[in-house]
């Protein structure tokens, strides 16, 4: 409690901790029962999703993306293995930070979360049927993917800006060049195809070389437009803690993504080098990986219009649009005021010369009057990301006073000062970054829990605290630690997904190749040193059952679950094998699990995953002759 | 019912248990006679089945989905996985055939028959994901080799 006076003490923040009597009751959800909303949270370092029920904070999946997982054997089967590939070659990790819903007409449509990887530039798709990744594209001349992937008012593109400027194309020079203008970043919109969800880079705009640090899009009448934060707008290139933090104010780049297409569509984006992959999984097929080349390049100076800068207070972090699309609020994480800019004012004044104080690479530097809505006073220290109730309120993570701000749009007033344990980052309304936020409850992602939970060693669990804003005062209801560092999160009304979930896949529309679909075909077939086993399994048994190869061959075993079934996957290990983990196979889908023949011996293989009073038995044996 | 829902819900529940919960709620709930299931039609969507000569052409398409969903663990001549289907048509009802392939959680859970096979083989059967339509076929199939 020492720490929480001295180091995270604040007015009206942590330490008028009160929680409300009945608090317990409306987290529980009794047995049977369900919740009434998804809460899907980054992984942070973990590079994973999770999967969340609210209001009982309870853990129901974790969904691997970026990071390989030997539960199931995402990234190390021959069907999964290639959604990792990139240009650098496999990179079985990342740190995954912002997760985004698809919309439509700015609403949660519960298709898709996109989720970005930011150390080595990635995007990915999940699908909201089979909770599963279905697709992932690199993104080239990026150097940590950081404002990503933030969607347009109908999910038309993803927006993906880089976090570190570097010399585009690469370059070895030598860093103090930073400084000299030779690092750059670059605006990447990715095309998401409306029906099948595909994603494909359409246009890299090359920006100023400062760090761009997180996106929102426009709605209504901010349709047209994209915002990103940036900072070090000094250019800082060491120690930039210090560096970065002199100048009074950073900038929001307000982008016009609808102007950029049109200079596109007009010829005036250049050919451009930068190798990319894009690794797409198909239902129940091996993941198709490509690898592509080039990208269309559009410079401002080139596209009029397509681009301002909006001066504001001071390494901001956050860049929010409210459901209305007029207010853009930004998180100034070493500010005293949370500015908040207006889309009217930008669109009044953004070519009009009197209202300008500069130009960097040909885009306009707009006045911070000029677009200025407003500012809430003195909020809390650090303040750092904005969502909203849809019913004229804000909240503002605040991550040095450990807080959450409500404040009022308009009048720009702070109506209450919430606790959070500790060092809060985002926030999360069910459906508050869209136009139609369901504002009950709310989220706080934070860094640190020190005294929440009984310790576990060094590194205690980073956690989410759950508040209901549905009344006048939001309260606080209860708090739970999360799997890895929860960076952001997208709420989701239950209603949406669950009648939608897929419960099978059904065995007739199975089209891998090595897939059998009945027991008569299964069979061991050897094409030199390779043993190719297709295998079948059902409660509880596989079949072929004895399987003899030789030391040294290579055994793809093709495994498909027959099972037609809700909830009944098969496991799949084989004694000793280094390379693979266990495979968990889903009813009617088709995995592979390789293996080298080890030296000779009986090597047992058996299903892991509980499957019926006879699942002890569902094990059997493969001879390895010399 | 609900309770019987939850636990149809409840998925992948090991045979025992399932066992023992039906058996708690056959006390509550008053089984039925297991002389009177002789000509039971079992419990699920088939109420009533009129069977006509043998129809070769369903016959035909019921094979092709026994092998793909059932014959992993169905055999005719002997038990495997699930009992030997020899003679199935003429020891059970048409309408108890297809609601065992249709709804075989609640056929294990509350018909008298279900209930001492699934003591019997010990593995739940499975839910094949079969449509209404397929079933009869399979019904079909079953029935020509009843013939042979």
């Amino acid at each position: 409690m020492v720490l929480i006076s001295l180091g995270y003490g604040c007015k009206g923040g942590a330490a008028t901790a009160a929680l409300a009597s009945d608090a317990a009751k409306r987290v529980y959800v009794a047995p049977g029962e369900k919740d009434e909303v998804y809460a899907f949270l980054s992984g942070g370092f973990s590079g994973q999703m999770s999967v969340y029920g609210i209001p009982s904070t309870r853990l129901f999946k974790i969904i691997p993306v970026f990071s390989v997982f030997p539960e199931n054997g995402y990234g190390y089967d021959e069907e999964t293995k290639n959604m990792l590939r990139t240009t650098h070659g496999y990179v079985p990790w990342d740190d995954s930070h912002h997760i985004e819903a698809s919309m439509t007409d700015g609403k949660q449509d519960g298709r898709w979360l996109f989720l970005n990887a930011n150390n080595t530039p990635r995007l990915a798709r999940i699908d909201l049927r089979s909770f599963e990744t279905k697709e992932i594209i690199e993104i080239p001349n990026s150097a940590g993917n950081h404002a990503s992937p933030f969607a347009t008012e109908n999910t038309e593109y993803l927006m993906a800006a880089t976090r570190f400027s570097v010399p585009i194309p690469q370059a070895s020079v030598p860093i103090e060049n930073f400084s000299k203008g030779d690092f750059k970043g670059t605006v990447t919109m990715v095309k998401v195809d409306p029906k099948s969800g595909r994603l494909s880079l359409e246009l890299q705009i090359l920006v100023p070389g400062f760090d761009y640090d997180l996106s929102h899009c426009g709605k209504g009448k901010s349709h047209d437009w994209c915002f990103f934060t940036s900072y070090n707008s000094e250019q800082a290139y060491k120690m930039i803690e210090v560096g970065a933090s002199k100048n009074d104010k950073d900038y929001i780049l307000a982008f016009n993504w609808v102007r950029a297409k049109q200079c596109l569509d007009q010829g005036k984006a250049s050919n451009f080098g930068g190798e990319y992959y894009r690794n797409y999984l198909p239902e129940n097929q091996p993941a198709i990986s490509e690898k592509l080349s080039g990208v269309k390049m559009l410079q401002p100076k080139d596209c009029p219009g397509v681009m301002y800068y909006m001066p504001t207070p001071k390494s901001p972090h956050g860049t929010d649009v409210d459901p209305t699309g007029e207010y853009i609020v930004g998180g100034g994480k070493l500010a005293t005021v949370i500015p908040v800019h207006s889309f009217s004012k930008l669109m009044d004044v953004k070519d009009k010369p009197e209202h300008r104080s500069g130009m960097i690479m040909d885009i306009p530097i707009l006045k911070y009057e000029s677009t200025l809505a407003g500012e809430v006073k003195k909020p809390c220290l650090g303040p750092l990301h904005t969502e909203f109730d849809g019913k004229g309120y804000a909240y503002t993570s605040c991550f040095v006073s450990s807080e959450v701000v409500k404040w009022e749009l308009g009048t720009w007033e702070v109506e209450q000062h919430l606790p959070a344990y500790y060092s809060v980052g985002h926030l999360s309304i069910v459906g508050g970054s869209s136009k139609d936020p369901y504002g009950k409850y709310l989220i706080a992602l934070n860094k640190i829990t020190k005294d929440r939970y009984l310790p576990v060693g060094m590194e205690l669990p980073q956690s989410a605290q759950l508040y209901d804003i549905s009344g006048g005062k939001a309260e606080l209801l209860s708090d739970f630690p999360t799997v890895g560092e929860p960076h952001y999160s997208q709420m989701i009304p239950a209603k949406l997904l669950m009648d939608k979930a897929a419960k099978i896949y059904p065995l007739e529309e199975n089209k891998h190749p090595y897939a059998i679909k009945n027991e008569k075909d299964a069979r061991v077939v050897r094409e030199g040193n390779t043993v190719r086993v297709y295998m079948t399994q059902i409660r509880s048994h596989f079949k072929p059952d004895t399987i003899e190869v030789r030391s040294g061959d290579t055994v793809f075993f093709h495994v498909t679950n027959l099972e037609q079934d809700f909830d009944i996957p098969h496991g799949f290990a084989v004694g000793g094998a280094p390379e693979m983990p266990n495979l968990l196979i889903m009813p009617g889908q088709t995995r592979t699990f390789k293996w080298k023949a080890p030296k000779p011996g009986i090597y047992p293989f058996y299903c892991t995953d509980f499957c019926s009073a006879l699942h002890q038995e569902m094990q059997q044996y493969i001879r390895v002759l010399p | 019912m609900k309770i019987i829902k939850n636990i149809i819900k409840f998925g992948k529940i090991t045979p025992v248990l399932l066992g023992l919960i039906a058996f708690s709620f056959c006390g509550k709930e008053k089984p039925a006679e297991a002389e009177s299931s002789v000509g039971s039609k079992g419990i699920g969507p088939i109420t009533s089945v009129t069977l006509g000569a043998l129809d070769e052409g369903m016959a035909q398409k019921g094979k092709q989905n026994f092998e793909t969903k059932c014959s992993a663990c169905h055999k005719f001549e002997e038990k495997v996985v699930g009992p030997a289907l020899k003679g199935v048509t003429e020891r059970r009802t048409p309408e108890w055939i297809m609601n065992m392939i249709l709804n075989p959680m609640e056929m294990t859970q509350k018909d008298p028959i279900a209930q001492e096979l699934l003591a019997e083989h010990l593995t739940q059967m499975t839910f094949q994901n079969v449509q209404e339509s397929e079933a009869r076929e399979i019904l079909e199939y079953l029935r020509k080799m009843d013939k042979k």
